[in-house]
């Protein structure tokens, strides 16, 4: 991990208070990820016990600790995505890329993710594949939107 | 003879008096009497999904191609919504209601409606009742029943242009309460219009703001609630994205009433549109010098900065929210101290919800009189839902409170769709719970709903049909809950947990006589047993689906049936032999390769192997319908997700 990089970001947030939260949402943007050494040094930095800043950031949904795939697949299981076969779209989308939900695949192309709710339920049933909304998905859908993706070398199913 | 826009620039232009303001808006309303012509295009989330983007660009660029540009105004707007019909564009100056326009359609459109004045018929909405077209949004059932106030702006002006927000009376409320009220006033207007919190628990708003003013301290805060995380509601993110001004003029009017100086809007991360529109409107309000100190001349200061939300449900929570702020994770605190009095840093805090930030300016002008004039003697006002499901009419519902569950999912939502028979509605999401048939003529307020035992809530509205499951609904909150339940409280963290697993078990035919009883009692104890709103709640979904529905779970547990044909380990597909043409259709479908059979070779299904997704179901020609689904256990056929 770039020290520089790191360092970089924490002085934009010298003398803020609560900064925490931000400074971990603006070093995920950098990175990716949440690398360990990073954690440390933003502990070091807020003058904060390390377990503070890993208990923060693991708390909130939207930090990861390990690294992601470069596409994310975010699977809406909201109430009206629910009712409309959500867990059926969830299930091909595991099947089409090979891993469970909140995994990698090992070429770190793809992650899969399940989220609560878009607030697109008018289009329900939703997929995102990274900012791009999928609307009334279905499990023919899916596939297709998975494994006809040209980024893909390694089509499976 | 060609008219051009003449659109005053309001860059360097500070508005450092009531005067100002006045003279600005006179000068924009002026500039906007000489444009006749007008294309508006939704750009909410949902049109933006279905494409509106393109169909905005296609208009942009086709009336530059006719030399128009000067003379026809192409502008994005909020969400009308009706984001099932998406996306829509209305054409002025008539206001002809566009739906489901794609980007081929734009040349059309622009020659016939634009050009000559004529309607384009195939893209007007059309009545399923009485098949006839609608030409404007108020002819269509949809908007007839509604009574929107808060959303009066959303699909009117472009949430990124404070001009628009100027020329429709934007900041009025602001300048009226500098100039003429003193904050005590203002809460007193407040308090008598009965203005209650919209994110669901209802505590009245001029209270919360009459206990910050009174509280001891310099410094307060007040903070707008932008964390929805109901899963099924999106009322707050319109309102954010499609009138962001309502929202920061309602956040300065509470800091004046309360004496705060500070605002901040917690946003929710998944809503990156409600952000950015946010922050330029941030940004431009402070531009024009009506956020900053000493505003209008009145000596009043205040500044607002959005703090984005990091995925946690339990943040929607005042107390967790404000942890959440101060960079910790986000446990609720035990109440009180109320965040009135100690709240952001230790120091006063107002919390209210997007919606109810974004009806306080409208009180402010037409007085409490007419606010409370609408609603019922104990609701008043207006609440926006967000009606999901198998409703016909998906989207977005503001109607007057005492509007009956009947009028909103029948005559506005249009009844279930595909003829199928309405079960119930669930409302108030995770905390709220199902209402069935018999009291669809309940009237929407927040004492109702809660004798019913659901909570009006942020106002999610998912309706059932006899296709839903109710026990599969109640194990679907209760999964949810139990994952955001932020566990400091043991009965909320166990407690869920040992629900879900009793609920899961009886999804998947392992239930057990007594199930129902030890889920009442283990619900009694997670609402007892918990600090915050949400452990309180969570149990409703249960208690509520046991009440009305208590049938459906004894089949479940008993009989090992479902019938709503959802539980998976309680149905199985088959092939009809005698009906089964062979004819590969479902074979190629099955995700599972799950199918056994060839060109004339009549399919089976391999019950080992199948996830019962009703893939098959679907792709077999109606002519044929040789698949069925069957409730009932059969061997080796669990489900194989679990």
């Amino acid at each position: 991990m770039d020290i520089e990089r790191l360092n970089k970001i924490l002085a934009v947030f010298e003398g803020e208070q609560g900064g925490l939260i931000s400074i971990l949402q603006r070093v995920q943007e950098e990175f990716g990820y949440l690398p360990e050494v990073a954690l440390y040094s933003i502990a070091n930095f807020l003058k904060l016990s390390p377990s503070q800043v890993f208990s923060v950031a693991t708390f909130y949904d939207h930090f990861y600790l390990t690294r992601r795939g470069d596409h994310l697949v975010s699977v809406c299981q909201g109430t009206a995505c629910h009712v409309l076969g959500a867990r059926d779209i969830l299930e091909t989308a595991e099947k089409c890329l090979g891993i469970k939900t909140g995994q990698t695949t090992p070429d770190y192309k793809y992650s899969l993710k399940r989220v609560a709710c878009l607030g697109s339920c008018a289009l329900a049933p939703v997929v995102i594949l990274d900012d791009q909304v999928h609307s009334r998905m279905t499990v023919r859908k899916v596939k297709k939107l998975l494994t006809e993706d040209l980024d893909r070398t390694d089509p499976q199913t | 003879m060609k008219k051009s826009i003449s659109i005053p620039s309001i860059k360097n232009y500070r508005i450092d008096s009531v005067e100002s303001l006045r003279r600005l808006r006179e000068i924009l309303v002026a500039g906007e009497q000489t444009t006749g012509k007008f294309v508006n295009v939704c750009c909410g989330s949902g049109c933006i999904s279905s494409g509106s983007e393109h169909v905005r660009e296609a208009f942009v660029s086709g009336i530059k191609g006719h030399e128009l540009e000067d003379e026809i105004k192409v502008k994005k707007t909020g969400c009308h919504g009706f984001c099932e019909r998406g996306p829509i564009v209305v054409v002025g100056p008539k206001n002809i209601f566009y739906q489901h326009v794609t980007k081929e359609d734009v040349p059309e459109i622009i020659s016939e409606t634009l050009l000559e004045d004529r309607v384009v018929e195939r893209l007007l909405y059309e009545d399923p009742v009485t098949g006839q077209k609608c030409l404007h949004e108020n002819d269509i059932p949809f908007y007839r029943k509604q009574k929107r106030i808060v959303l009066k702006n959303c699909g009117l002006i472009d949430p990124t242009s404070i001009e628009d927000y100027i020329k429709v009376d934007g900041f009025q409320a602001l300048a009226k309460i500098l100039s003429h009220m003193t904050p005590e006033e203002v809460i007193g207007e407040i308090k008598l219009s009965g203005l209650r919190g919209r994110g669901g628990a209802g505590f009245p708003t001029g209270i919360k703001w009459e206990t910050a003013r009174n509280a001891s301290g310099e410094e307060k805060y007040i903070i707008c609630n932008g964390d929805e995380g109901d899963p099924g509601a999106f009322m707050d993110r319109s309102v954010m994205e499609g009138d962001p001004y309502s929202v920061i003029e309602g956040m300065m009017i509470a800091g004046y009433a309360v004496g705060a100086s500070q605002g901040i809007i917690y946003v929710r991360a998944e809503y990156p549109l409600a952000v950015h529109h946010l922050s330029t409107a941030i940004a431009q309000v402070t531009d024009l010098g009506l956020l900053g100190r000493n505003i209008m001349e009145s000596g009043f200061d205040f500044e607002i900065k959005i703090v984005k939300g990091a995925g946690a449900f339990v943040c929607g929570e005042e107390t967790a929210l404000i942890a959440s702020i101060e960079g910790k994770s986000g446990r609720p605190k035990p109440k009180p101290p109320f965040p009135a009095i100690q709240g952001l840093w230790g120091k006063p805090t107002v919390i209210n919800n997007v919606e109810t930030m974004a009806n306080v300016s409208r009180i402010i002008l037409n007085g409490h009189e007419w606010y409370s004039g609408i609603g019922t003697p104990t609701d008043k006002g207006t609440k926006i839902f967000s009606l999901v499901g198998k409703v016909r009419n998906v989207g977005l519902v503001e109607v007057e409170m005492g509007t009956t569950l009947r009028e909103i999912i029948f005559d506005i939502g249009g009844g279930i769709q595909g003829g199928k028979r309405f079960k119930a509605v669930q409302t108030g999401g995770p905390s709220g719970g199902c209402i069935p048939e018999e009291l669809l003529d309940l009237p929407v307020g927040y004492e109702s709903l809660a004798k019913a035992g659901s909570i009006m809530g942020s106002g999610g509205m998912l309706v059932m049909d006899e296709d839903t499951c109710v026990v599969n609904i109640a194990r679907y909150f209760l999964d949810f809950a139990r994952n955001e339940s932020c566990g400091q409280c043991t009965p909320c963290r166990l407690g869920t947990k040992q629900m879900f697993k009793i609920l899961q078990d009886i999804t998947r035919g392992k239930g057990r006589p007594g199930d129902i009883e030890i889920l009442l009692e283990l619900s009694d104890a997670v609402k007892h047993g918990s600090i915050c709103g949400l452990g309180m709640t969570v149990p409703n979904p249960v208690l509520s689906t046991i009440r009305y529905f208590r049938k459906e779970y004894e089949e479940h547990i008993l009989e090992g049936r479902c019938r709503a044909l959802v539980c998976r380990s309680l149905i199985f597909y088959r092939i009809k032999d005698y009906r089964c043409k062979a004819c590969l259709k479902c074979l190629q479908a099955c995700p599972v390769d799950a199918i056994i059979g060839a060109k004339w070779q009549v399919h089976e299904i391999d019950q080992s192997k199948c996830i019962k997704c009703g893939t098959c179901m679907q792709v077999c020609p109606p002519r044929f319908s040789a698949v069925e689904c069957v409730t009932g256990l059969i061997e080796g056929s669990g489900d194989k997700s679990e």
